[in-house]
């Protein structure tokens, strides 16, 4: 390394200017990769896709109004309701829970299934697959930019509505706990890369969709209420939304010994479930990927500009 | 737009090019009879039909044709991003439908107009998100970063947001970013679509610079603009209605047009016209040039005659034949063809008129219907001074 003039460092190898960086003899030679260097490209490809994201939450301030105080709002008129039925208090620990779930939802449902979609109207998709990485290298930095700045979101809502509203949670399995949270949001996103390749095809109706599948899943993941009340439909969402089957998981561990509506698994089979979730929804979003990419190359559907 | 670009050090790396050299290379890109349908209401559209071409490595290839020829479809295919309908398209020896991961390892791609990464991010970042991508170490990502938005001379941009360039600002940071990963083939849609002239001429001398540094790169460049290609280009395609109508050097091409040399000259005055000019040895035509019968400083009129050679050399026996006449010679002009005139010449209409009504997208020649010529739509545009006298 050299040090410049201007504080900045360049690179001493032989033969290299601006316009030489990796000297190879040629095309063959640089096209055979290793696999080392296969997998490097595709974790440096997760940090450097998750980087906008993160940088993002410090540059974009507008999440604090958009994402956190407006979501702790509709949280506080469940609370009030509650506080007016005059229902257990362990209800506004619920009410409270799924309002910090919330922003991981609406992360996976705009941010992630929508995002491949914006990226080719961006003129980025076509970018992304014109480069060596694996599109799933994409996906995942995406993921886990999200899961950051979800996180981040999510974290504000359950401190300020926790402190606001007095919440005490009992937790006695505090690994399980973690553990159906991390699960929660692998089957979260999981959901999230296969709807990404599914909305790439469905173009312009995937927004449409997703403002579709917002307030039902909402509704049925039981975001403000335990979602035993709503009988055989909760056993269903169980078997199928990441979001209903975490939350009552969740709910059932942060609020230990509390009187909880019978009728869902225990936290551990819930657990199961959502392990499953994972390598479904992954195995899953890697077909569809595969599958569409080939799809998208055969139909021109990679780029809006196509001749 | 900020100025040139910095200078930096072009030297070919001297042990890259005898190796490059030492081993045979396979065709940089090596096409043989694609088509490519794209099916959309009301009738599918046959954007290429039947194109084969063969790059060699280390060219400057062109494809030249007006809006919908089908140069995007062609390089689409060659980036990995579409899939023929029928043929075979190879890049250094990789199969495009099959191997793509090697092709996306050596080549990268720039477009006119591209709008692409995220407005929150600067210029650095940008460019080290797809670095990223590419496999460069993160501290080298950065380096590169910073060395390249030297060579394509954005420094003073370096730590601003995209959202805020200019577009020829976001042009050289588009370029900046395909020439992260040191690509062996760099593919080039219109590249200077809606830049000025500054920019547009920036952008030509990076590509330059770049191809020079290292023997074997090569560069595929779509244009509609000939300027560009007839500087750029060691060989190119005219390219319409999915097919190539020609391909050679911008000199083969224009060569193709010009059978004759033609001169236009300003003489002082011409006692007994042009008709003595006209049985002179190689003469095939001369003609007083309509309207261009001018006053000079001193009130005197000039006589503008166009003459029509059978080549050059015979242009000595004028000027002889034009002394003993008295006249002396106030300028010379040779007109010579462009690649414009190639192109209506092939096809039978310039590049921004728009196609007949019959002339649907189906492919067929339209040589067939329009015959050659029209050529005086350029003449301004082709004339071009090589020696003025007097």
């Amino acid at each position: 390394m050299t040090a410049r003039a201007d504080g900045r460092r360049t690179l001493d190898r032989p033969g290299r200017t601006a316009f030489v960086y990796r000297p190879t003899a040629s095309p063959q030679e640089a096209a055979a990769w290793t696999r080392r260097q296969v997998a490097m490209t595709n974790l440096r490809t997760v940090v450097g896709r998750a980087y906008p994201r993160i940088i993002g939450l410090r540059r974009d301030k507008s999440w604090v109004f958009f994402e956190v105080l407006l979501p702790f709002l509709a949280t506080s008129a469940f609370v009030f309701v509650y506080r007016a039925l005059q229902a257990p208090p362990q209800y506004i620990g619920f009410v409270v829970l799924g309002g910090a779930m919330t922003a991981f939802w609406l992360n996976v449902i705009w941010m992630m299934a929508q995002q491949l979609w914006w990226e080719k109207s961006q003129g980025n998709l076509e970018l992304y697959f014109a480069a060596p990485m694996h599109i799933m290298a994409v996906l995942f930095g995406m993921a886990f930019g999200g899961f950051v700045m979800s996180s981040t979101r999510a974290a504000a809502v359950l401190v300020i509505a926790t402190t606001v509203y007095n919440v005490s949670f009992s937790v006695d399995q505090w690994v399980l706990l973690i553990g159906v949270f991390l699960l929660t949001l692998g089957a979260l996103y999981g959901l999230g890369m296969m709807l990404a390749s599914l909305f790439l095809m469905w173009g312009r109706e995937a927004w449409h969709l997703t403002q579709l599948l917002v307030e039902p899943v909402y509704f049925v993941s039981g975001l403000n209420f335990p979602i035993a009340r709503l009988g055989v439909l909760g056993s269903v969402a169980i078997s199928i939304l990441p979001l209903a089957v975490g939350l009552d998981a969740m709910r059932q561990l942060a609020f230990a010994g509390a009187a909880y509506p019978i009728g869902t698994p225990s936290p551990a089979i819930e657990a199961l479930i959502l392990g499953a979730m994972v390598v479904v929804f992954l195995v899953l979003a890697r077909w569809t990927l595969l599958v569409l990419e080939r799809l998208a190359r055969s139909e021109g559907r990679l780029s809006v500009r196509w001749q | 737009m900020s100025g040139s670009p910095a200078p930096t050090t072009f030297a070919p790396a001297q042990s890259a090019a005898a190796r490059f050299a030492a081993r045979a290379q396979p065709l940089a890109i090596d096409v043989r009879g694609i088509r490519r349908v794209y099916k959309v209401k009301p009738k599918p559209v046959v954007a290429l039909d039947g194109v084969d071409l063969a790059v060699e490595p280390g060219e400057f290839f062109g494809l030249l044709g007006p809006n919908g020829a089908g140069k995007t479809t062609l390089i689409k295919i060659l980036t990995t991003l579409l899939l023929p309908s029928e043929g075979t398209a190879r890049i250094f020896g990789f199969d495009v439908e099959r191997q793509t991961r090697q092709i996306r390892r050596i080549m990268n791609m720039v477009a006119g107009g591209e709008q692409s990464g995220y407005g929150i991010l600067t210029v650095r970042e940008q460019l080290w998100m797809f670095s990223q991508f590419y496999g460069l170490p993160a501290r080298d990502g950065w380096n590169r970063v910073d060395e390249l938005i030297d060579a394509v001379g954005l420094d003073e941009q370096r730590e601003q947001r995209i959202s805020t360039l200019s577009t020829g600002q976001r042009q050289k940071m588009n370029f900046a970013r395909g020439l992260l990963n040191d690509p062996w083939i760099f593919f080039l849609d219109e590249p200077t679509l809606g830049l000025d002239v500054a920019a547009a001429r920036a952008v030509r001398e990076l590509v330059l610079a770049w191809k020079a540094a290292v023997p074997g790169r090569t560069v595929l460049l779509t244009t509609h603009y000939m300027a560009e290609a007839d500087e750029l280009c060691d060989r190119l395609a005219i390219v319409d209605h999915g097919r190539i109508l020609a391909l050679g050097t911008p000199d083969e091409l224009k060569r193709r047009v010009q059978r004759e040399s033609v001169f236009r000259l300003e003489l002082d005055r011409l006692d007994g016209g042009v008709g003595g000019l006209r049985s002179l040895p190689g003469v095939v035509s001369a003609a007083l040039a309509v309207g261009d019968q001018t006053a000079r400083g001193d009130g005197r009129q000039t006589v503008a005659i166009n003459l029509a050679l059978v080549d050059d050399g015979a242009l000595g026996g004028v000027v002889g034949a034009l002394g003993g006449l008295g006249a002396h010679i106030l300028a010379l002009r040779k007109s010579e063809p462009s690649l414009e005139d190639v192109f209506v010449e092939l096809v039978g209409r310039g590049f921004d008129e728009d196609r007949p009504a019959d002339d649907d997208q189906d492919g067929r020649d339209s040589r067939d219907r329009h015959g050659p010529g029209n050529q005086g739509s350029t003449d301004e545009a082709r004339e071009r001074e090589v020696e003025v006298v007097g």
